[in-house]
């Protein structure tokens, strides 16, 4: 259980940190708060953002996202939920 | 009365569209068609936000029978949709999803029933009826309005299709949204008018297109955008066949049309137009730069300002971009006019910009500025003088009036902005201004001080990295760097050659200001900065 914990943490910081470099954001990638929003309010991303880190995902992960599956605003509903999904799906 | 049918398929079994549960034949859809028309609310104007490509069509469509017009403004914030409500108070929302949070009144799209046995009419419409009001973002804050007739529409869609060559049975795929003047033309007008049959997807992610694409039988004829092509090519999935792509709101690179070409074996045609004017003129990229007007479009030039005429184009309107005609129907496209954003196809006036965010009650003063392009994708960046308030509530603010893609980044607050003595800011300005508090710095590949600093094992000296640090936070502070000194420091990791090096300032409760410099998860040095006493 621990060691689930931990590698979902360590995923958490290696997709933020893939998020900071493909999108040039201005925060380092451990004050990218696990919760919160990343369309609107929250990092404040977009649809062309969310294009360029599926790209990068999918690359790095081995998985293509797609808007039907799952709910696509959920998926990219945080950083949680974004490492939740690739977790769950990568090959890579 | 002249008139043109809303449809151009030959027989009622003709196929219209492809939707969730199959092919749609033009009796089923004339009769839906007929069916949402007899409901749809009294008021003259509509905005039309079906999700669904197909319902988007019926819904366009019964609006047109009913003499209704759509609305299709830039975008959906909450501001626009007042200006909307102002322009048409009679306006209501057709829309197919629970989650439509627009502040309209509301009408959801109906089930439908199976057509009637006996063969429905297609509908004639008069060529001068209006159909569409687009609007553009206008410089003054208040979107601009652009009425379409019908006559105008199906000229643009039929010389678009003639630039396709003989393709009969097509069927097309949008990635683009046909509440936009490139899909609404592109991607439903077309197929009308030529008939095709449209896809009721809108895919988004690469998969999604490989998907809806094989959804639906060849030819195939796939309407997209540079973003989207360019992330389709750099998914490296396997494209089904496809009869031909389309491509506009923004250049496409040269090399990506090469790209797409030979990835998907097609011809590759781009578009060229505007929301004012519709689409007017298209060029193959591979077979040479210079673009191609639609028949019966010409240029009206006059000293330094060019505006296109002809056919539907009435009165001529301005172009936004900077076009040498080269022969009789031939032009070069020379980049667009400062004032002119398009970020991904959105555009926007940067004079529109500027006027709303001074306009915010927060700002005492503030600036638009857009970097030189170097990307597929340019950002924003804004600075302002707000006192007592911060990003977060001042993006809030924006965004209630702007699209997130013109939402600035970064923002920076400053005390003052490097106003000229006539009080122009010159984009030189604005742009040493950015370049000095962009926190971000990659260490150049060939920095001087690699020389010797090791010989096969360059590291970025700490002298050099503490200057940069000094330099970048003063200015940040609008403090002069020559007054301040870096008072200690620990160095926890070497800078190399293409690090990306973020430059990070908190003031401590005590007064202390203190830096951080971060490489990825990796710590490159912090420390304290205090005056020379």
């Amino acid at each position: 259980m621990q060691d689930n914990q931990k590698s979902e943490s360590t995923l958490q910081n290696e997709v933020a940190q893939l998020m900071v470099e493909c999108l040039n954001l201005e925060v380092a990638a451990e004050q990218i708060s696990p919760d919160t929003p990343l369309y609107g309010d929250g990092l404040g991303l977009d649809s062309i953002d969310i294009l360029e880190i599926s790209l990068a995902i999918s690359k790095r992960y081995g998985l293509q996202l797609r808007s039907d599956g799952a709910d696509n605003k959920q998926i990219f509903g945080s950083l949680r939920s974004l490492t939740t999904y690739i977790a769950a799906h990568r090959t890579l | 009365m002249t008139a043109l049918p809303l449809l151009s398929h030959p027989r009622a079994d003709s196929i219209v569209a492809y939707r969730a549960d199959g092919a749609v034949t033009r009796q089923q859809f004339l009769s839906e068609v007929h069916q949402l028309a007899s409901q749809l609310p009294d008021g003259q104007h509509l905005l039309n936000l079906c999700n669904d490509r197909y319902r988007f069509s019926v819904g366009l469509a019964a609006a047109i029978l009913k003499n209704k017009i759509s609305l299709l403004p830039p975008t959906q914030t909450p501001e626009v949709i007042r200006q909307i409500k102002q322009f048409a108070p009679d306006v209501f929302c057709l829309a197919d999803s629970e989650q439509c949070a627009v502040d309209l009144p509301r009408f959801n799209y109906p089930a439908m029933a199976v057509s009637p046995p006996e063969e429905i009419a297609i509908p004639q419409i008069d060529c001068s009826q209006q159909i569409a009001i687009v609007f553009t973002s206008g410089s003054t804050g208040i979107p601009k309005p652009h009425p379409k007739t019908w006559a105008g529409l199906v000229d643009s869609v039929q010389f678009e299709a003639g630039r396709l060559g003989a393709l009969d049975n097509a069927t097309i795929i949008g990635t683009v949204p046909p509440q936009h003047m490139y899909g609404f033309e592109s991607t439903v007008l077309m197929a009308w008018c030529n008939g095709f049959a449209l896809s009721h997807t809108q895919p988004f992610f690469p998969a999604d297109i490989c998907d809806a694409l094989s959804s639906v039988p060849s030819p195939r004829v796939l309407i997209s955008s540079p973003l989207h092509l360019r992330t389709l090519l750099n998914a490296e999935l396997a494209i089904p066949e496809l009869a031909h792509v389309m491509s506009a709101t923004a250049p496409l690179s040269e090399q990506l049309a090469h790209d797409i070409e030979a990835r998907c074996s097609c011809p590759l045609t781009e578009i060229y137009g505007s929301t004012e004017t519709g689409q007017i003129a298209s060029r193959r990229p591979t077979q040479g730069p210079a673009w191609q007007l639609f028949p019966g479009i010409r240029w009206l030039i006059e000293k330094d300002s060019v505006r296109a005429a002809g056919l539907h184009i009435v009165p001529p309107v301005l172009m936004n971009d900077m076009i040498e005609p080269v022969a009789d129907d031939l032009f070069l496209l020379h980049g667009r006019m400062a004032d002119m954003i398009n970020i991904a196809g959105k555009r926007h006036s940067l004079a529109g910009l500027n006027h709303l965010l001074n306009s915010l009650p927060c700002i005492l003063d503030g600036a638009f500025y857009m970097p030189d392009e170097t990307a597929d994708v340019t950002r924003l960046a804004a600075a302002v003088v707000a006192p007592g308030i911060n990003a977060e509530t001042l993006l809030a603010a924006l965004r209630e009036h702007l699209d997130p893609v013109f939402l600035p980044r970064p923002l920076l607050f400053v005390d003052a902005l490097p106003r000229n003595s006539t009080g122009k800011l010159p984009h030189s300005t604005l742009k040493a201004l950015f370049q000095a508090h962009h926190p971000v710095w990659t260490v150049p590949l060939d920095h001087p001080t690699f020389a010797g600093h090791f010989p096969g094992h360059p590291i970025l000296p700490g002298v050099v990295l503490l200057d940069e640090a000094l330099h970048r936070i003063a200015q940040m502070h609008g403090m002069t760097p020559d007054r301040y000194e870096i008072s200690s420091v620990k160095f926890t990791s070497p800078a190399r050659p293409g690090d990306r090096l973020l430059f990070q300032q908190t003031t401590l409760p005590n007064g202390t200001m203190r830096f951080d410099i971060t490489s990825g998860s990796r710590k490159i040095a912090s420390g304290n900065i205090a005056p020379i006493p």
